[in-house]
């Protein structure tokens, strides 16, 4: 997926001359197609994440789209008041990339695990978080957010991910993506992010006989509560799947968005747990 | 003719910050000269277009002396000069830090530490695009604490943003003490220096000295422009220089009459 972003963020480029790179001294081995073909639109700005994002912003003033590339949590949490007052208060082009969302980076330990990451970034009110599941979702992330230049969070797995969708689909904020359709279903698993693969699996897996709809939802944020009452109408019970932990998860902000239109629909969330991430079991 | 800009800002801030009870006048009264100084004659800048591309680009890094920069851009022309009365009203728009929807506002500041990757970023998207525009971005000494500050110094030399030039209004008190007692800043010039900024140090209230140093930057033409500007906290207000309480303390109407009648014009100038 990470091939896939660079791939897609070098075409848009080549039509979009307002379109910069900056990155926290990482992407080896993923950046250097658009480092190559737009040298002078490429930064580096050093293992100096504040500074980063500050002069993301400042470009960003200046009417440029700027991308931000880091891993994990060094470009969100590392800098949370820079996006927090320079990016999202302005109302700022900035897209915050951060490779290695969840456990993506599982082996390098705690510092690299982004489980709290969706927590930080839907706190910001003008922000829209891009979690896609596969590399064509990503794409199309990727153009909305062009189309649509806003503070934005783009939330990438590592690499890898193969495509589910047959091609690059339609995405709005807020919108349900279908990826499974069953007759008669009264139930849906809804993910984020590359946890697509995931229920993918499971629904391909699972004992249980009952229809079940598969969604994917890859733009979501604050700013988008209002249009999840009419997508959970359609069914009894909604599953969310995530590898976030469940506090200021992707599960509750849908449970967030249905308490506040009163849905009933049930919602069942699977989530990681901090004793997944911290090494140890309690 | 800058004097009287400087003098009008002191009024109009002593004025604002007496009315609204706030805080944060020796911060404003010691950068005074220094933003007379831009605004009357460095800033390419037209009120009636703040949004004029080509204009030079200042940041205020310090917000809380926001008072100081609303004054100067009434006083230019930038908004009505009546809007300064209502500086502290809850439907304000000149919030006590300054803000980006004041018209002749580029960026809302408070928290220390931004302003300089974010100009930094605009010099970096100006020189990117050619234009020929300068930024300018004021910082206080204490601010200087923060690392982001220390980020920001490093990538401009290396990209030898000769368009950007900051300033730091070193008055040598911070928060609660002096900068001396609290992280020792020298020797601040040669830091600057060993980052590799062109630096000059000058009397930050003379405004013959912040004229020619101004005026000339980029000073070598290759690297971004650092002046160190020693300067007084609470200047041209006897009892308010040097004191850490006003900080904090706004006048009271006696204090405040005092003030106003050392500026040499009264309130009414």
């Amino acid at each position: 997926m990470r091939d896939a972003f660079i791939d897609e963020l070098c075409r848009q480029a080549e039509q979009r001359s307002n379109v910069i790179l900056i990155v926290g001294d990482l992407g080896y081995s993923v950046v250097e197609p658009f480092a190559a073909r737009f040298p002078d639109r490429f930064f580096n700005a050093g293992v100096a994440e504040q500074n980063m994002l500050g002069l993301a912003a400042g470009m960003a003033s200046e009417g440029c789209h700027v991308f931000a590339y880091s891993i994990a949590n060094f470009p969100t949490f590392r800098c949370a008041e820079q996006f927090r007052n320079d990016v999202d208060y302005h109302q700022l082009a900035v897209t915050v990339v951060a490779v290695g969302g969840g456990l993506a980076y599982g082996n390098l330990g705690y510092s690299h695990h982004a489980v709290q990451d969706f927590g930080l970034m839907r706190l910001f009110p003008q922000t829209l978080i891009a979690a896609p599941g596969d590399p064509l979702e990503a794409r199309a992330c990727l153009r909305y957010l062009l189309d649509h230049p806003q503070p934005s969070y783009f939330r990438l797995g590592k690499a890898g991910e193969v495509a589910v969708h047959p091609e690059v689909p339609s995405v709005a904020p807020g919108q349900w993506l279908q990826v499974v359709a069953e007759r008669g279903a009264a139930s849906a698993r809804l993910s984020t992010g590359t946890m697509l693969h995931r229920t993918l699996a499971s629904h391909r897996e699972r004992d249980t006989p009952l229809p079940e709809d598969l969604f994917t939802m890859p733009l979501w944020g604050a700013g988008c509560k209002d249009s999840q009452a009419a997508q959970l109408a359609r069914y009894g019970c909604v599953e969310t799947w995530e590898d976030h932990y469940l506090d200021g998860g992707f599960g509750s902000w849908l449970r967030e968005a249905a308490a506040l239109s009163g849905s009933p629909t049930r919602i069942r969330s699977r989530f990681l747990r901090p004793d997944q991430t911290l090494g140890h079991t309690a | 003719m800058t004097q009287d800009l400087a003098r009008r800002i002191r009024i109009n801030a002593l004025s604002m910050v007496a009315r609204a009870r706030a805080s944060h006048i020796g911060s404003a009264l010691s950068i005074a000269d220094i933003v007379a100084v831009l605004y009357g004659d460095i800033l390419r800048v037209d009120p009636r277009r703040p949004d004029w591309a080509e204009r030079d680009r200042f940041i205020l890094s310090k917000g809380h002396a926001c008072v100081a920069v609303y004054a100067a851009l009434a006083e230019q022309g930038f908004f009505p000069t009546e809007w300064l009365d209502t500086y502290g009203a809850v439907d304000s728009p000149l919030l006590n830090h300054v803000s980006h929807t004041v018209p002749g506002v580029e960026f809302s500041t408070g928290s220390l530490g931004h302003g300089l990757p974010f100009a930094a970023g605009k010099a970096l998207a100006l020189w990117t695009r050619g234009q020929t525009s300068r930024v300018f971005a004021l910082l206080s000494d204490g601010e200087l604490d923060e690392g982001s500050n220390w980020e920001a110094l490093l990538f401009a030399a290396h990209h030898g943003l000769s368009n950007l030039t900051a300033i730091i209004d070193f008055n040598n008190l911070q928060s609660l003490d002096t900068v001396d007692n609290t992280l020792r800043l020298a020797p601040l010039a040669d830091k600057f220096a060993a980052f590799g900024w062109a630096v000059r140090e000058i009397d930050g209230h003379s405004h013959d000295a912040l004229r020619e140093a101004l005026s000339a930057v980029p000073w070598d033409g290759k690297r971004p422009c650092m002046l160190v500007a020693h300067t007084v906290k609470g200047k041209g207000v006897s009892f308010m220089e040097n004191k850490v309480e006003w900080h904090y303390r706004a006048p009271d109407a006696a204090q405040l009459e005092q003030a106003l009648a050392e500026q040499g014009g009264g309130a009414d100038a």
